[in-house]
């Protein structure tokens, strides 16, 4: 065994050694002077001195700038105050590792195994376990890492364990209430009472007692997260008897508006819709939400690894051609007294997060081009983390059916202990135990392995080598396979699956949620041709069962049967919930005017709150134009740093055939009234997607419900009155949901009380665009233009971003009209489409004044605009709430001279009105109803308010 | 036809656009896995340029592009080189350009193969970063590119701060024409501070080719501006003819027809 040492030759910063010294310094690990990192690689294997000085030169040390050690330590370590090593856990996956280990078998080592860390050496007067705290806290992650001060490398590699329970069987004969819940919380199953006893009667009916992995089986398949058991289940809410929530809200509407173009909505990983003649495109956007609150790196970059798989995994595969990403926290700036026992803190969350997507889609050459950020104090505990994907795909190759007689392939990564239980773990509340407890349930993702299946995928379909396809995402093998067989019926070989240790039992097989897995259905005449492509692509495939004709799921391990269920049991057996839904209206009223307003500060103000500050920290370290699509940037605007509304992107290189992309979001509007939050949503999706020259009648939508716990009536009760909007709305708008998801489990339980996230609803919104090069952007575009409000404006401040400044909420929650909506948004788009329009960006929170505000600064163009010329709810007058009203369905645009006349007409059925002009004076003015300047502003102070909150 | 073989392997991810580019500038252009030309090294006769295009090749996991370099060095170094003494081309775009400098084909100041004359490391900022730069060609040493062009186009990586062993292969590179691009400001200021050099690299050095001009690298990402909608301000100055970056494609498939 042997070990080499790398580390940054004299004279050379290494910015990890850099970043670890601030993080210390900042961590609180007391006096340190310098950090030094050293990269670790163990070998184990035969290896003369040469072959070790060939791997060290080639792959290990980069001789420029490093200086290597072999079976020494470098001489900063005898210097060093302090050394740290940090490696990854046994068993969790190391893709340096991997990859080291594929580049030793091309030089011929393909019997060497590799195990990588890292050390810090420290040089400082500080308190080796001050320092050792602080480093727990700040450069690893006791998840899936461990940490051992002293200068020894453990020289081990993971051993197996020899005993392989195979089978045990669980009887529940005779179990009375009490004992069926125990088991249930022993196992992790969450399933409750009523689904238990529908267990236990079933297997009294066949006379035997479950199996192990036939009890695991039935719990991962009527999880939540894959049962959608509260959304389809019974609801009594208001005297209304509800029998399944998302047929007779979400369903519903998409039904009764019917558009010809929507080619798969809710049955497959993901809505699909028609692009053209030969083409159709797809989007899903998934939550990752616990993982990502325990591990966030992993937790983001396994949910993004997931939702580009739930593409793939659409109809017979999907390209995957956009990421998208939103993402809820706790302020990054909260004081260390105010977090909670056992929750990391947001900051470190976030960095997290947004490393965690941008490692995976950044590898995976996904563009992430569209997402939001949003922050409150309640998602301290539980963070929401949205990952959502588009794909593209032959419109021919929407629909896909296993047959009996077809093979069971899986491809990609081997299986292993991580993720057990990711499923159930998911549908439980989080608590301060979570962080230690749950470490199974976290992966660590692979971006390589996806992109190499992905590469083999498509190679696959376009030679039409097998039948259906589906992802391994919750729930593992047991999801993915007992979903494609829920027709025909499917056996599989567990013993037959590649592993990346041994020692697993059958069970860990089978319900592992090892990542970057894919299960095909294969004729047996393409098996050969199949296994060709993925031995080409290097991606490991083998097959592990068949398709049968029998409706059973049934498992073997080295010849035993180890389960065998009916799919109609598994599938249908589940007992629908019934639950009481309430809503109490808060007692709301609106607050006393303030005569003494500084309509400038109030505006600097809302424009540095962390929900409507630039972004661009996280959004540069996206790569958000690999492919060579996006025509509409998420920064736009002269110095490339103003905030876009939507993204629009070619479907191919060089092509004007295009996608628009957007979202909708505002959990605080929530507060105030779920069913007004929800339509905002919808709105601000439609609005965001109507500003860049998409239309309506293109438009479709995903649905991502983040909810507290629905057992409790109030949360279920705000849940019904939201998925009523959605089908008040939607229908209204013409805008089919063609996918969601929800995660409905979302609170965090202290000493002190349950913390509960706002109810939040992210709406996104997919559209195709005609003509890319119609598209328009928010930056205002130079001097002598006319600015518009779009729109009619109403005394609605309440949960809007200048109330929430004055820490208040007020009453009058912002409400959606949508017959007038789908008129202005009619208009715009038609004015839009002919050319009228030079810039246009939507309302959201802070209003007009923030919209004009960011158009102006990121336009480099002065603006003055005239609150009296505002169209308006009759008697509102105040001149703060016509200037950060938040009301729905509104937009500000730029017309130039010669357009006023074609654009006044285009306009002339909805409420519009002319506010003001752009000139040369680097500044933005608005008058007041009075007459008098109420606000000027410098663009530069306007950009610095928007730019410093997260220049990090 | 000039034919323009692009490699792609595990992580190789601009394939496509690369495709494209250099489709527009009228060559035809073939995406071929690596382990099928290391395969067969003598399908590389039948090309006239060889594109290393950008990504993350099996992760960046042991730095950027090591583990391809490593496997061009036990594999198709001879066919490279032979390819360049045909008079042939050779393209590496960011991932692709850390993958010649690892292979020791660029700089290749003392002969094609010699590693350890320069590296791109760690961006000063320490992170990915995606943004808009301005690129001009200081050299006319490399039928990619005229002296004088300025190219805009989009960087997008981690690993992109170009080092030389010391000073005096610096100053080599830069007397010997091999500096090829450098970033400079909006309107051409030299030496330009970050954002606009993205990545902290010494002289703004943004791509430099082998002492015969024919092996070329850079970080930024000329094919991802030949589309004129590519540009982030196009909504602004209107719809240009083409992208800055289809010149350079075009340049290189005339240089070989």
């Amino acid at each position: 065994m042997h070990l080499v040492q790398v580390v940054a030759r004299k004279g050379f910063s290494d910015p990890r050694a850099r970043d670890a010294l601030a993080d210390l310094q900042a961590g609180g690990a007391g006096r340190i002077d310098q950090v030094e990192y050293v990269s670790c690689y163990l070998l184990e294997g035969e290896l003369t001195p040469e072959s070790l000085e060939e791997i060290t030169r080639r792959l290990l040390a980069d001789r420029v700038i490093e200086d290597s050690f072999l079976d020494t330590d470098p001489p900063q370590a005898a210097a060093a105050d302090h050394s740290l090593i940090v490696l990854p856990k046994p068993g969790v996956m190391d893709p340096v590792a991997l990859s080291l280990e594929g580049a030793l078998a091309d030089l011929g080592h393909s019997q060497v195994r590799a195990r990588t860390g890292r050390r810090y050496l420290v040089r400082g007067a500080c308190d080796s376990e001050v320092l050792l705290a602080a480093a727990k806290r700040v450069l690893m992650n006791e998840v899936v890492e461990e940490i051992q001060p002293g200068d020894e490398f453990p020289r081990t590699f993971p051993q197996t364990s020899g005993h392989v329970p195979r089978k045990t069987a669980v009887p529940l004969h005779g179990l009375d209430d009490d004992a069926l819940r125990r088991l249930s919380k022993e196992r992790v199953l969450s399933l409750n009472i009523a689904e238990m006893h529908a267990v236990r009667d079933f297997f009294d009916g066949i006379g035997r007692a479950p199996s192990d992995i036939e009890l695991e089986t039935i719990a991962q398949t009527w999880s939540e997260h894959c049962k959608h058991k509260t959304l389809a289940g019974i609801i009594l809410f208001r005297g209304e008897r509800i029998d399944n929530l998302l047929k007779s809200t979400i369903f519903r509407a998409t039904r009764e508006i019917d558009r010809d173009d929507c080619l798969s909505i809710f049955v497959d990983n993901a809505g699909v819709i028609r692009f053209d003649e030969e083409r159709a495109i797809c989007m899903k956007v998934e939550t990752h939400n616990h993982p990502s609150a325990i591990e966030p790196c992993g937790g983001a970059g396994t949910g993004i690894g997931g939702v580009i798989r739930d593409i793939m995994g659409t109809g017979l595969g999907a390209r995957p051609i956009l990421n998208t990403d939103v993402f809820c926290f706790g302020p990054p700036d909260l004081p260390d007294e105010k977090l909670p026992k056992g929750t990391l803190h947001p900051k470190r969350i976030m960095k997290g997060v947004v490393e965690g997507v941008r490692d995976y889609g950044n590898r995976m050459g996904i563009p992430t081009a569209n997402g939001a950020l949003y922050f409150d104090e309640r998602y301290v505990g539980n963070p929401l983390v949205f990952c959502g994907t588009v794909g593209i795909m032959p419109a021919d190759m929407v629909e896909k059916a296993a047959r009996p007689g077809d093979l069971v392939l899986v491809a990609g990564g081997r299986t292993g202990r991580d993720g057990i239980h990711g499923v159930t773990f998911a549908s439980v509340e989080l608590n301060e135990e979570s962080e230690m407890m749950d470490a199974g349930a976290v992966q660590i993702g692979n971006p390589i392995e996806e992109k190499k299946v992905l590469d083999a995928q498509l190679r696959a379909r376009d030679e039409r080598l097998y039948t259906a396809v589906t992802d391994c995402g919750g729930g593992g093998l047991s999801s993915a396979v007992g979903e494609m067989g829920e027709e025909t019926g499917v056996r599989v070989d567990l013993d037959r699956i590649p592993l990346k240790y041994e020692g697993l039992s059958p069970l860990e097989i089978w319900i592992s949620e090892a990542q970057e897995r894919m299960i095909f259905a294969v004729p047996p005449e393409h098996e050969a041709r199949m296994l060709e492509i993925f031995a080409e692509e290097g991606s490991e495939a083998v097959i592990i069962g068949e398709f049968t004709a029998y409706q059973r799921l049934t498992l073997c391990y080295e010849g035993e049967v180890v389960a065998d269920l009916s799919m109609e049991f598994l599938h249908d057996g589940l007992p629908k919930l019934e639950r009481e839904a309430v809503w109490v209206a808060p007692d709301l009223s609106e607050p006393e005017p303030r005569a003494d307003r500084d309509h400038g500060e109030s505006l600097l103000g809302i424009l540095g709150a962390l929900n409507v500050c630039s972004k661009e920290w996280v959004i540069r370290q996206y790569d958000h134009e690999v492919q060579g699509l996006t025509a509409v940037k998420p920064l736009v605007g002269v110095r490339h740093d103003g905030p876009g509304d939507a993204v629009v992107f070619s479907a191919e290189p060089g092509e004007r055939r295009g996608i628009v992309v957007s979202c909708g979001m505002n959990p605080h509007y929530g507060d105030l009234d779920p069913y007004a939050m929800a339509a905002a949503a919808i709105d601000e999706a439609v609005r965001n997607t109507i500003a860049v020259g998409g239309r309506l009648e293109r438009m479709a939508m995903l649905d991502n419900f983040s909810w507290g716990n629905t057992d409790k009536p109030d949360r279920l009760g705000a849940l019904v009155l939201a998925a009523k909007a959605i089908y008040d709305v939607s229908k209204i708008y013409g805008t089919p949901f063609i996918s969601g998801k929800d995660s409905l489990n979302n609170e965090y339980s202290t000493d002190e009380g349950t913390i509960v996230i706002p109810h939040t609803l992210l709406v996104s919104a997919m559209s195709v665009m005609d003509d890319i090069t119609k598209a328009v952007t928010m930056d205002l575009k130079g001097p002598g233009n006319g600015l518009y409000l779009i729109g009619r404006t109403y005394d609605e401040l309440g949960g809007s971003h200048l109330y929430l400044q004055d820490g208040e909420m007020g009453a009058n929650v912002p409400r959606v009209r949508p017959e007038d909506a789908v008129a202005t948004f009619t208009a715009l788009s038609n004015a839009i489409a002919a050319g009228h329009v030079r810039s246009c960006h939507d309302l959201s929170e802070g209003g007009l004044g923030v919209a004009v505000a960011e158009m102006a600064y990121a336009g480099e163009t002065g603006a003055a605009i005239d609150l009296a010329a505002v169209e308006r709810a009759e008697g509102l007058s105040r001149d703060d709430a016509i200037l950060f009203s938040e009301s729905q369905s509104r937009f500000v645009v730029e017309v130039m001279p010669e357009h006023r006349e074609d654009f006044e007409a285009a306009l002339a059925d909805i409420p519009f009105a002319r506010i003001g002009e752009t000139n040369d004076t680097d500044t933005l003015t608005v008058t007041g109803t009075s007459g008098e300047v109420i606000l000027t502003r410098a663009l530069a102070d306007i950009r610095e308010a928007h730019q410093a909150t997260l220049r990090w | 036809m000039v034919k323009t073989l692009i490699i792609r392997t595990a992580g190789t991810n601009c394939d496509r656009e690369t495709v494209h580019a250099f489709e527009r500038a009228g060559s035809e252009a073939d995406l071929v896995h690596l382990d099928r030309l290391i395969e067969r090294p003598a399908t590389l006769l039948d090309y006239r340029i060889l594109v290393f295009p950008g990504g993350f090749s099996y992760g960046d996991d042991l730095g950027a592009g090591t583990i391809v370099a490593s496997r061009l060095r036990t594999t198709l170094l001879p066919e490279i080189i032979a390819l360049v003494e045909r008079a042939g081309l050779v393209l590496g775009i960011c991932n692709g350009f850390q993958i010649l400098v690892k292979a020791g084909l660029l700089p290749a100041i003392s002969g094609h193969g010699e590693t350890g004359e320069s590296t791109l490391t760690a961006n000063d900022s320490n992170k990915f970063e995606d943004r808009w730069v301005t690129l001009e060609v200081v050299s006319d040493l490399s039928p990619f590119v005229r002296k004088g062009d300025v190219i805009r186009c989009p960087v997008a990586h981690a690993e992109g701060k170009f080092i030389t062993k010391d000073e005096a292969t610096l100053t080599h590179l830069e007397e010997s024409g091999q500096v090829v691009f450098r970033y400079v400001g909006k309107s051409g200021g030299q030496n330009p501070a970050y954002p606009l050099n993205p990545n902290g690299s010494p002289n703004a050095i943004a791509g430099i080719c082998d002492p015969t001009g024919r092996i070329l690298g850079l970080m930024p990402h000329p094919e991802r501006f030949i589309a004129p909608w590519h540009h982030p301000t196009w909504t602004r100055d209107g719809l240009a003819e083409e992208g800055d970056g289809l010149q350079m494609f075009r340049n290189a498939v005339e240089a070989v027809r």
